[in-house]
């Protein structure tokens, strides 16, 4: 069942809340070994929750929108409760005083959070294989990954273990593992959902958003998550329109913009093709396809992994093996507590990220790197904005690859940093970016395309995504053995 | 690259410095395009969404109690985190 069919059923009482829930706590116990999904369930306290939800609707008492919803949360958000270990070593342990903001609005709205999913640990990277417990597959193939790096939560909702949840998207880890999975992601424009309690990867880029199967549950999520929190002074105070009310909005002459050419080197021709067929839907059903003039979009990844591994260099420095998190147990003096602590605690990919940042921000490098990457980004920015002036949205694959196999990328960074090409703009940009199911390739995976439009036109986004998952229905396409 | 890696408090053994070496030179290639560009009139941006100056009022609100934040720490005494010897 879909989160809007689910919740529909329990608020008619034709099934429980408790009853949603331990169909979710199930499909995990038998599922999650094969699929790495789950760093941690939270089963007791999600049926309590289910209960409390279950009794109230009994009573005729009001219960929140998303009454009775299995969900789950990426393991680099706050809970009050369990573990938050960013799939981290160093965070092992960690268990947060607070909840994140998402979390709070979650749980007041009645969803029932069952537990927290598996990551690239601290969300660097692009195939949910650098997390520390185990890497997470991909259920249409579990030879191959799901991508990264919210795989758990992709694969959470691809496989039919919960009805939805949250990711974030630092250069397009909600957009990406929802292609790869077959699945529905977005990346909300920054600033629309509150960061605060998300564990700080790149502050300027990150941003929370959902995952869920399709256009109509994404809307509902991002409904309950947006809003301005007086606690992350960069959420912005504009209204939460109602996403799910403005899905039918009517799209008379819509304009996509496409960017000019092709799609860039290293596009799979499979992919190519279900973009081009996607977009031909749009163009049968009365869009004006044309050209979108983006030239900046070549240096993206250079501009990206400068700025997002000089932010991470600086946002992990908390991480000191004294307030928190695992201390070495052999050490000698402070900094080398310090040294040591990092270099247990921290993964390959972590640490080859942080010295990146270090660099790029070092004494004698800051211009010509750092600097550098700020100022292309202006640029970048500027190419959207133009392009934003012709057109409504602008369409583009979301990877430029169907799901790659476990260790096909691993030991080649640049590779692996290369598969966010259609992406990590967005994220410099700011604006919002949505993911929806296209099409198979001709070994049956997912093939994702990518919407893009204006800062806090989320609406307009996901009408243009919903008219799309009317007139076709890979959205509705399940991998084998799923729930 | 000890350097940095002191900069950054990592400890990495020799192998470690030699491969980082290799990786992090490839990846600064690739990012050698950006200097195809002339940015010299080109102001950086730090922070997409036009925003300066967040006030919040200035009024104190509870905070999380010491108890709570020490149950976190690998290492506590007497209300304050513990640490080896600084001086």
């Amino acid at each position: 069942m879909t989160l809007t069919e689910t919740i529909a059923a329990v608020r008619a009482k034709r099934c429980s809340a408790v009853e949603v829930v331990q169909q979710s706590l199930d499909a995990i116990e038998k599922h999650n070994e094969r699929l790495g999904a789950f760093i941690s369930v939270e089963g007791e306290r999600a049926l309590q929750r289910a209960r409390d939800i279950d009794a109230r609707i009994a009573k005729g008492e009001p219960v929140g929108p998303l009454a009775g919803a299995a969900v789950a949360v990426k393991d680099n958000m706050c809970t009050a409760f369990g573990t938050t270990t960013c799939a981290s070593q160093i965070l092992s342990n960690f268990r947060s005083p607070y909840d994140a903001a998402v979390v709070e609005r979650l749980e007041a709205a009645d969803a029932v959070i069952v537990g927290k999913t598996n990551l690239d640990e601290f969300a660097m990277g692009s195939s949910s294989e650098n997390s520390s417990y185990c890497p997470v597959r991909n259920p249409w193939d579990t030879t191959r990954v799901p991508g990264g790096s919210s795989g758990g939560s992709a694969v959470a909702v691809a496989a039919g273990l919960v009805q939805g949840a949250l990711g974030s998207d630092t250069g397009g880890s909600i957009r990406q593992p929802a292609a790869l999975t077959g699945i529905t992601g977005l990346k909300p424009t920054y600033g629309r959902v509150s960061r605060h309690g998300l564990v700080a990867f790149a502050s300027s880029l990150d941003q929370i958003g959902p995952l869920a199967r399709n256009v109509r549950d994404t809307a509902c999520l991002l409904k309950v998550i947006a809003g301005h929190d007086p606690r992350d002074s960069t959420s912005v105070g504009c209204a939460v329109p109602d996403y799910t009310a403005l899905l039918g909005a009517d799209l008379k002459g819509l304009t996509i913009g496409v960017a000019a050419g092709d799609f860039g080197k290293g596009l799979n021709d499979e992919v190519c093709k279900a973009v081009e067929a996607a977009l031909g839907v749009y163009r049968d059903n009365g869009a004006r396809i044309v050209e979108a003039h983006l030239p900046h979009m070549k240096y993206a990844i250079a501009c990206y992994y400068l700025i997002a591994t000089a932010e991470a260099s600086s946002n992990l420095a908390r991480y000191d093996g004294v307030h928190y998190g695992v201390r070495a147990d052999r050490h000698e003096g402070i900094v080398d507590l310090y040294c040591a602590s990092r270099d247990q605690g921290f993964g390959q990919e972590v640490k080859r990220r942080i010295m990146l940042g270090t660099f790029a921000l070092s004494s004698g490098y800051y211009d010509a790197y750092y600097l550098k990457a700020l100022k292309v980004r202006t640029l970048l920015a500027r190419d959207f904005e133009a392009a934003f002036e012709q057109v409504d949205v602008i369409a583009s694959p979301v990877s430029p690859v169907t799901a790659f196999k476990l260790g096909e990328k691993i030991d080649d960074p640049l590779a692996m940093y290369l598969a966010d090409i259609h992406t990590t703009s967005v994220n410099l940009a700011g604006i919002a970016g949505l993911s929806i199911p296209c099409g198979f390739d001709a070994d049956g995976l997912p093939i994702g395309l990518q919407l893009m439009a204006p800062h806090f036109a989320e609406e307009r986004l996901l009408a243009v995504g919903h008219q799309f998952q009317c007139l076709t229905d890979y959205h509705t396409k399940h991998p084998p053995q799923s729930t | 690259m000890r350097h940095v890696a002191l900069l950054a408090r990592l400890k990495p053994d020799d192998e470690e410095v030699a491969r980082l070496a290799d990786e992090l030179s490839a990846i600064l290639a690739y990012m050698g395009r950006l200097d195809e560009l002339d940015t010299t009139d080109v102001p950086p941006t730090a922070h997409a969404v036009p925003m300066v100056n967040v006030w919040r009022e200035d009024k104190s609100s509870a905070s999380l109690g010491v108890e709570v934040v020490l149950a976190n720490a690998p290492q506590s005494q007497n209300g304050f985190f513990r640490v080896p010897k600084v001086l």
